[in-house]
């Protein structure tokens, strides 16, 4: 065979037969295996499918378009007791991704917050930041949450007994009410300011960021970027001549009607995700900031920089490549998480979908698919965009 | 790895029993030595484990007496508590036998879930408790009201219809563990919590105030509820409904725990087929003849099991009323033994 004749012949060369190459072989094991792969899951998929039907159990994705039947208590989409499953799908999907994204920021927040704490030379600031995480990160997060869950609702009052700080707004046990923006006509020129202070305040930070690169010169990013945020759309209201008008919340009954409400689970929940991951958070931190060498610290100290611009300007910055890599895990991990929110009554993804829906159809099969489907493309996702956030942050780097 | 192997290797992980259309369940039971019943997480009255680790309750019984049918001993079952949402799904994959655990039966139930339903062991209907000092006398006033229910359920979805049917507003809190219904329940955080009468029951004991609260009047649903098996299975199935059906003749014919032995010298030829003295009605189900005999002296009639679980001298104290026999103005009618 030809193979077999080149063998000893082709060592001079530098050129080795196609069965040695290594890239060659690379290649053919690796479809081999997505062969695999594809071939066993169509087995598993087909084999799953005849049991199905040999059970006489349901099976297929049309439940998707059947009546649902029941009711949730957050939705953030139109969504009635008639509207269908996938209607309900939606509703869970969007409830998960609302406690995740929020949790996020606020966990990164806290997070950055404790870590540096930490590394205070305050000494009880540091004690209390090492205390924090160490307790919260060594209890399980499902205690932590029902601990929350029935510490929030246990201390509040009830709806005729409500807390009344502001006008319009009514702090109880079914949750915290509010006044809602209701836009009349003519509000088109208020979204289309947000938009246009957004563009605006990216395009400005650019620009201020280049010139200092290349001037020195400063400019008040922030001071401008908040003028905008807030000025601009507030502009658009007098120029239309303010078409909003509030809906108020009011006692109706057994409750508040009217309105926007966060419901005490969701508070519950956000609460129990942003203090446990700020603790895991708070330990990559302090590794991070702690990988970058103290002689960058004294270097700045020498040029004059005080210590909160040392921080912000020369060691946060160089621990972020350290920070980011495991941060991303978190933000998975407190995705993840967050379907622990059947515990408590949150109506989540897997607590809508995985749960009724599963339970009203018995199609365990499908639901289940679908709930890992949407838990895998939210991770990837979400790690896609941190290791994109991570290379701007290497690149960053002089 | 051929592919022999593959198929069993993904069924399992997908959780599919890979073989039902063989399902020998009274052969498997047999071979293990035990049956597996699927139970309550912890219902007082139907289904809990007490102080001790035993399990005790209406529906529990109920699977002592499916094992004692076949093992002639009561001490022959395992219990699997199984929430609302679980339920199904292991009885679909195989985890239990049979289930017992206050489940209604519905059309999808027996249609789309490769389930079917043994018969009726407890005729129910969903109910709602409120705090006495809400001041409420119907569900109708709930307009507004938040309700705490648990998930997988059909009360879940009666909840949705009986609101809508009556132009009113409500908001669910649903939680997937009874007991977490109850504690947010008895937290404040819902104006109503709603289950079947019978739960409403059994539930009101954990609260910290039973006395505090009220079942409203209305009845909005109907709730049969009963064991579950397999389909595909139809031995099984039999078993599973005659030792109803049995308990229910004892009780109509007076054949007690205490008096089985007795009556096995009846000349009552209804009882002496029922015992197992006259006839083989117990062999063609896989079973010995005296099957029923021994399900009456271990386990007892229907009601004796519902008077020593959840009758009236029970903390539930739950009455007959359609669960009363036939002869007596209630729904329980077994079938004849011939
Ligand atoms: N009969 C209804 C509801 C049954 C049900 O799960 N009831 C709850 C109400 S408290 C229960 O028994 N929970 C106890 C448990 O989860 O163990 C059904 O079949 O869907």
């Amino acid at each position: 065979m030809a193979v077999q004749n080149e063998l000893g012949t082709d060592t001079s060369s530098g050129r080795v037969s196609p069965f040695y190459d290594p890239r060659i072989r690379g290649i053919v094991f690796q479809a081999a295996l997505v062969i695999f792969v594809v071939v066993l899951v169509y087995i598993g998929a087909s084999n799953a499918i005849e049991n199905l039907q040999s059970q006489n159990i349901a099976s297929g994705f049309g439940f998707l378009g059947n009546t649902a039947g029941f009711a949730i208590s957050q939705t953030l989409i139109p969504y009635s007791v008639t509207s269908t499953y996938g209607d309900a799908f939606v509703v869970g999907l969007l409830n998960t991704l609302l406690v995740a994204a929020i949790g996020i920021v606020l966990a990164t927040i806290l997070g950055f917050i404790i870590g540096i704490a930490r590394l205070s030379s305050n000494w009880l600031v540091a004690k209390v930041a090492t205390a924090y995480v160490e307790i919260v990160r060594n209890l399980p997060l499902l205690l932590q949450l029902l601990f929350w869950y029935f510490a929030v609702v246990k201390s509040l009052p009830s709806p005729r007994e409500s807390y009344g700080p502001l006008a319009g707004i009514y702090l109880n046990i079914r949750g915290l009410f509010m006044p809602k923006p209701v836009f009349g006509p003519g509000s088109w020129l208020f979204d289309a300011a947000i938009v246009v202070a957004i563009v605006a305040i990216v395009v400005i930070w650019r620009w201020a960021s280049q010139r200092q690169a290349a001037t020195g010169q400063q400019f008040p990013t922030l001071w401008t970027s908040l003028a905008l945020f807030f000025g601009l759309p507030l502009f658009a209201l007098v120029v239309t001549g303010f078409p909003v008008t509030f809906e108020m919340p009011e006692l109706k009954g057994f409750n508040f009607t009217g309105g926007m409400r966060m419901e005490p689970e969701f508070v519950a929940l956000l609460l129990g995700l942003v203090i446990y991951t700020a603790s895991f958070i708070a330990e990559i931190v302090r590794a991070g900031i702690q990988a970058v060498s103290h002689g960058q610290t004294e270097a700045a100290g020498a040029l004059g920089f005080r210590r909160g611009l040392t921080l912000r300007l020369v060691v946060i910055p160089q621990a972020m490549r350290v920070i980011i890599p495991p941060l991303t895990n978190q933000y998975l991990n407190l995705t993840k998480n967050s379907s622990l929110a059947v515990a408590i009554g949150y109506p989540d993804l897997v607590s809508v979908f995985a749960g009724t829906v599963l339970n009203q159809t018995g199609q365990a099969v499908e639901v289940i698919f679908i709930t890992m489907l949407v838990y895998l493309t939210i991770s990837l996702l979400t790690s896609a965009f941190m290791n994109w956030f991570n290379l701007r942050m290497a690149l960053v780097e002089r | 790895m051929t592919n022999k192997f593959l198929p069993w290797l993904v069924a399992a992980a997908l959780g599919v029993a890979a073989t039902a259309a063989q399902a020998d369940t009274l052969a498997d039971v047999k071979a293990k030595g035990f049956l597996q019943c699927g139970a309550n997480t912890g219902l007082l009255g139907f289904g809990s484990p007490d102080d001790k680790g035993e399990w005790k309750g209406f529906d529990v019984d109920f699977c002592r007496a499916i094992a004692v049918a076949i093992f002639n001993d009561p001490t022959k079952v395992k219990f699997t508590p199984l929430t609302a949402k679980e339920r199904f799904t292991a009885l679909q994959s195989g985890e239990v036998d049979v289930l017992v655990r206050n489940t209604t039966w519905t059309l999808s139930r027996d249609s789309q879930m490769g389930l079917i339903f043994a018969g009726v062991n407890y005729y129910d209907g969903q109910g709602f408790m409120v705090r006495k000092s809400l001041g409420i006398s119907s569900a109708l006033e709930l307009s507004g009201a938040s309700v705490c229910v648990q998930t997988g359920t059909t009360t879940e979805l009666n909840l949705a219809d009986y609101f809508r049917a009556n132009g009113m507003q409500f908001n669910p809190v649903v939680f997937e563990k009874s007991d977490e219904v109850v504690q947010a329940y008895d937290a404040g955080r819902c104006d109503a919590f709603t289950t079947d009468a019978s739960g409403l029951y059994a539930e009101r004991l954990k609260l910290t105030n039973p006395a505090d609260h009220m079942v409203l009047p209305e009845i909005i649903s109907k709730e049969p509820l009963g064991p579950v098996v397999r389909q595909g299975d139809d031995k099984w199935l039999t078993i599973v409904k005659w030792t109803h059906y049995v308990m229910l003749n004892a009780e109509e014919a007076g054949v007690t725990s205490a008096n089985v032995e007795q009556m096995k010298t009846s000349d009552n030829p209804d009882i002496k087929r029922m015992l197992g003295t006259e006839g083989t009605f117990g062999e063609p189900m896989g079973l010995t003849n005296d099957w029923g005999a021994n399900v009456i002296a271990k386990v007892g009639n229907y009601g004796e099991v519902f008077d020593r679980n959840v009758g009236p001298e029970t903390p539930l104290g739950i009455s007959r009323g359609l669960n009363a026999l036939w002869t007596k103005g209630g729904l329980q009618y077994g079938p004849p033994v011939r």
